[in-house]
């Protein structure tokens, strides 16, 4: 129970310190740390499917996606969403990210396994594909492009470190939101399912009622990433919900930690952190990145986060060790 | 500088603290040059983004690293071939680098997304490679420190739609890569072919990337008297292939990327006596370009690219400017002021700019040949210039109040009422 505490206390500590921190950085950090933290909602959202249902989605970008193009239809064509309708925008992202999940859903529920991964990709396929070919709403390969941020209440957005504590903000209330469902009872069940459906089954729980609302769910925290992705860099484009990006997702949420949510905030973090900043300062990033990913897959099997449990552990096994060291060289 | 701006509070003071280094540097004068360079130089159009960063380069080793007397630091970022990568290392080029202005993009996608990226932070934008046509069409007014001295898609397609009329076809069937480059190249010959008479009777689009051809060519019609083809990258390399294997007799024509000199060494027999237009070959035979080619082949080992070209040209028009300026760098407006002003003598041959912040340039027909080139010993695949239009604006024969009235090359635009 302790242990548990500390956690807590150690991620506030790590957000209050995100706060100070991030707006006395350089402008360039500073957006930075907007887009991880804007994308970390989405790798969240996937970690409920993944880490807590074991769900392993490869669509997750496709609510990203519905997010990202409404925002951009809105604001582009009908200058909807730049002032205090901004949150009506968050709201309708939300909404539409967990609509397009709920039809997802119904497809992609009935599968498991690889099986699962394939009908995701298929379906967030569709909405690339969508996103590419109709052109007279999406501007095509083009994409959008998103001219001025919106003004709330007085407080520009457009002035970097504002927004970055908008979007610190809502980050901040989707962790809240998403750590309060996966510690309810729901989220419990969720937890036993993803360890032996059947038997969550044969207890007379109806698993694919709970795995399709963790779809949705998941689905509506990956429209509200989206809201926030469209203002970070101000163009929506099919980049934005090419398979890539939720393949990003994944290993995002693998290499941090898979069932613990922040985990997939740490890879954001040291992903983005390699490619977006790292790739300025030295032109063999890639090298790095290749073997984070290939040393964390040999020696964490449960992400980076896993690193202080195995230390512990090395520390505990080297003092058995020691303690067996020290008996057999006292003298019988 | 650097301590101020780090607390500075948004684009639109940074904006001012970038206005007031400018003002500064002029009056310093000997200040360094700082250039901002966007390519790709990761993923799938990293070899690209290679020759773009090459020509710049190899004006700069020309140079002393030095372009019109002052000292250049020339900052190349990865784009990684994505647009909102593009936005990012953009923005850390202004907002940490405080470059003056930044080159490149590749795709005219991240034309698209660099543009208003000069517009918020009031910083110049040269784009060398991204030919989108509207950036300098329609959405011009959008960004005034946006300027381009590449090409815009459509401008070599205009004189080589007459250049087809002028050949006699009368009917040709199109197929090109599916997104906005493909349709404005397409169209744009279209539109120039429609106007003297002939019809283009099929459009097809295979998807960016198409490797196999086998569901498109058999679709192609019978009656055609000849066939366009845009393709790029892979693309480019697979279609000549399949389209001789499965015994075509007709002409083929198409877009500059189908048979550029970035992918024309990778070819075979198989392209030889295909036509193409663009603003550049490498097998112009001015001594300019002999002489760019020679130096280029012989730093990199290959024979330029019009991505190399148009970069070497960037620095060569900037060189210009800032050399008017006593080396001193004039601020943001007047830079692109002075540059739209500049004529150059190029390897693609001279260059203007028009007043709509686009190249006025040569557009090349080019006939796929192998022969000897320039000295070299071996026989090798050149674009050989046989028919040279001179001064084509990005409007090319057309009248540009009433071309601006139109819509934008789209799918859909124009209208194929000549289609079977």
């Amino acid at each position: 129970m302790t242990g548990q505490r500390i956690k807590i206390l150690a991620v506030i500590a790590a957000l209050l310190a995100i706060a100070v921190v991030v707006p006395n950085m350089n402008p360039f950090l500073i957006l930075l740390a907007t887009r991880v933290l804007a994308f970390s909602i989405l790798v969240m959202s996937l970690d409920i499917l993944l880490g807590f249902t074991g769900l392993p989605s490869l669509g997750q970008a496709a609510y990203l996606g519905v997010g990202a193009y409404l925002t951009a239809i809105l604001a582009s064509r009908y200058q909807f969403g730049l002032g205090m309708d901004f949150w009506l925008v968050v709201l309708l992202g939300i909404l539409s990210g967990a609509a397009l999940a709920a039809v997802f859903g119904l497809l992609a529920i009935r599968a498991a396994g690889v099986y699962f991964l394939m009908i995701t990709l298929a379906l967030g396929q569709c909405l690339w594909g969508l996103a590419y070919r109709w052109n007279s709403l999406t501007g095509g390969d083009n994409g959008i492009n998103l001219e001025v941020k919106p003004v709330l209440a007085g407080i520009d957005l457009s002035d970097d470190v504002a927004f970055f504590y908008l979007v610190f903000l809502l980050f901040s209330l989707s962790l809240l939101a998403m750590f309060v469902l996966v510690r309810s009872p729901f989220g419990r069940s969720l937890e036993g399912i993803r360890e032996r459906e059947l038997r969550m089954k044969i207890l007379g729980y109806n698993t694919w009622l709970h795995k399709y609302v963790a779809f949705v769910i998941a689905g509506g925290f990956g429209g509200l990433a989206g809201v926030l992705w469209a203002h970070t860099t101000g163009i929506v484009s099919p980049e934005t919900v090419i398979l890539t990006t939720s393949v990003d997702a994944l290993l995002m949420a693998v290499l941090g930690g898979a069932g613990t949510l922040v985990g997939g905030v740490i890879g954001a973090f040291i992903v983005f952190g390699l490619r977006e900043y790292l790739s300025t300062v030295v032109p063999w990033w890639q090298y790095v990145l290749g073997a984070v990913y290939v040393l964390t897959i040999l020696y964490l099997p449960n992400g980076l986060i896993g690193v202080p449990a195995w230390i512990r552990q090395r520390r505990a096994a080297q003092a058995k060790r020691q303690e067996a060291k020290k008996l057999a060289s006292v003298p019988s | 500088m650097t301590n101020t701006s780090r607390f500075a509070a948004g684009p639109i003071l940074l904006g001012g603290c970038l206005a007031l280094g400018m003002s500064a540097s002029t009056s310093a004068g000997a200040e360094e040059l700082r250039i901002g360079f966007l390519a790709p130089t990761t993923g799938i159009f990293a070899q690209v983004g290679k020759d773009m960063v090459d020509g710049f380069q190899l004006y700069l080793n020309e140079h002393d690293n030095k372009l019109g007397g002052a000292d250049v630091k020339f900052i190349v970022e990865d784009t990684q071939g994505k647009p909102d990568t593009a936005v990012t290392k953009a923005k850390k080029l202004v907002l940490q680098d405080k470059v003056h202005m930044f080159i490149g993009g590749l795709l005219a996608s991240t034309g698209y997304a660099l543009a208003p990226v000069s517009t918020s932070e009031k910083t110049v934008y040269i784009a060398s490679v991204p030919a989108a046509d509207d950036l300098t069409q329609r959405e011009l007014e959008k960004y005034p420190y946006f300027i381009r001295t590449g090409w815009t898609s459509s401008q070599p397609s205009h004189p080589f739609g007459q250049w087809a009329c002028d050949q006699g076809y009368k009917k040709i069937a199109a197929i090109g890569a599916d997104y906005a480059f493909g349709y404005e190249v397409v169209g744009g010959f279209q539109r120039a072919f429609e106007a003297c008479g002939g019809q283009v009777i099929q459009k097809i689009w295979p998807p960016l990337g198409t490797k196999d051809f086998g569901p498109y060519i058999p679709t192609l019609s019978p009656n055609a008297d000849a066939i366009f083809s845009l393709m790029v990258g892979p693309m480019a390399l697979q279609f000549p292939k399949q389209l001789q294997a499965s015994g075509n007799q007709k002409p083929v024509i198409g877009g500059g990327t189908s048979y550029d000199e970035f992918v024309l060494p990778s070819m075979g027999d198989e392209v030889i006596g295909h036509v193409s237009a663009l603003q550049y070959s490498a097998a112009i035979e001015t001594p300019v370009n002999e002489a760019f080619v020679k130096a280029y082949r012989e730093s990199f080992g290959k024979v330029p690219s019009y991505y190399s070209e148009t970069n070497y040209t960037t620095a060569l028009m900037i060189d210009g400017v800032i050399a008017q300026n006593n080396g001193a760098f004039p601020g943001a407006e007047e830079f692109i002021k002075q540059l739209a002003a500049v004529k150059v003598d190029a390897p693609r041959g001279p260059v203007s700019i028009d007043e709509m912040r686009t190249p006025v340039q040569n557009i090349y027909i080019k006939k796929v040949e192998r022969k000897k080139l320039f000295g070299y010993p071996d026989d090798e695949l050149w674009n050989t210039v046989i028919k040279t239009y001179t001064d084509v604006s990005q409007f090319g024969q057309f009248n540009k109040d009433e071309f601006l009235k139109t819509p934008v090359y789209s799918r859909d635009y124009p209208p194929c009422n000549s289609c079977e």
